[in-house]
C-alpha cells in the first residue's frame, strides 16, 4: 500500500546569507517560487517549527528570518523534492533576480 | 498578459501611486497587469472617478481587478468607478481593505501565481488586523 502520510514529508534547511535576511524582496521571490509547485510547502525557523505556509507572502514576510539564520522547509506532494531543491538553491544563491 | 488578476493603485498622491506601482514592478515583476492613479490635474492631492476607471481599464484582466486605496475619498471614488463600469465587468472588480503599499505588493505576489480574485483580495486583507 502506498499513501502519503506525515512520515512522507521531505525536509531541507538552508542558511540565509542575504544581508537583510528574509525581508520584503527575498520573501516575494521565495513565495513566488513556492507557488510554482503543487506540493504543500512549509517554512520554519527551527527544525520543529512552528511552520507557516511557504506560499503565503504575508506569513513568509512575517517570519522576519534574520541574516545568518537557518530556515527549514518541509514539503509533501508529488514535486516535493524538486520544490525543496529549487527553494534551497534560491536561498543559497542569495535570491538572484529571475529571468 | 491577462492570465493574472490585475492590480490598481489609487492614492490621493500621484507620487505615492507611481511609487507603489514601481515597488510592485520591481519586487514582483511585470506579469501582473498594473494600473494606478492619484492626485488632481493641477498637481494637488485628490482622486477622481474617471482616472480610476482608466486605471481599471489599463489593468483589466478577465480574471478581475483588485483595487488598493489609501484614504476615504479614494475608496468612495473607487466604489463609484466600479458602479460605472459595464455590467459584465462590475462583479470582477473589488476594493481591498488593506494598506495601499503593502497590500499592493502582497496582492500582486498572489496574483502573479495565477490566483483567483478572491484569493488575491484575501491575501491583501490578511494584513489588516481583524
Amino acid at each position: 500500500m502506498s499513501g502519503v502520510h506525515a512520515m512522507d514529508k521531505l525536509r531541507a534547511s538552508v542558511l540565509v546569507r542575504h544581508e537583510v535576511g528574509l525581508h520584503a524582496r527575498p520573501s516575494v521571490k521565495l513565495t513566488k517560487l513556492a507557488k510554482a509547485f503543487e506540493s504543500k510547502i512549509d517554512l520554519g525557523l527551527s527544525p520543529d517549527g512552528p511552520w507557516v505556509d511557504a506560499k503565503s507572502i504575508v506569513k513568509v514576510m512575517a517570519t522576519k528570518a534574520p541574516k545568518d539564520s537557518t530556515i527549514y522547509f518541509r514539503a509533501e506532494g508529488k514535486d516535493a523534492k524538486a520544490a525543496l531543491d529549487a527553494l534551497v538553491t534560491l536561498v543559497n544563491e542569495d535570491f538572484p533576480d529571475g529571468p | 498578459m491577462n492570465k493574472n488578476v490585475g492590480i490598481v493603485i489609487v492614492s490621493h498622491s500621484a507620487d505615492v501611486a507611481r511609487g507603489t506601482a514601481l515597488m510592485v514592478e520591481q519586487m514582483v515583476g511585470r506579469d501582473v497587469p498594473l494600473g494606478w492613479c492619484g492626485g488632481d490635474p493641477e498637481g494637488g492631492l485628490g482622486t477622481n472617478v474617471e482616472a480610476i476607471m482608466a486605471a481599471i481599464d489599463k489593468a483589466w484582466s478577465e480574471k478581475g481587478v483588485a483595487i488598493l486605496v489609501d484614504l476615504g475619498g479614494a475608496e468612495t471614488n473607487s466604489e463609484m468607478a466600479i458602479e460605472m463600469l459595464p455590467e459584465s465587468r462590475r462583479s470582477r472588480v473589488v476594493v481591498c481593505n488593506a494598506p495601499v503599499v503593502e497590500g499592493a505588493v502582497m496582492a500582486a505576489t498572489e496574483a502573479a501565481s495565477g490566483a483567483t480574485l478572491e484569493a488575491v483580495r484575501r491575501t491583501a486583507e490578511e494584513l489588516t488586523p481583524a
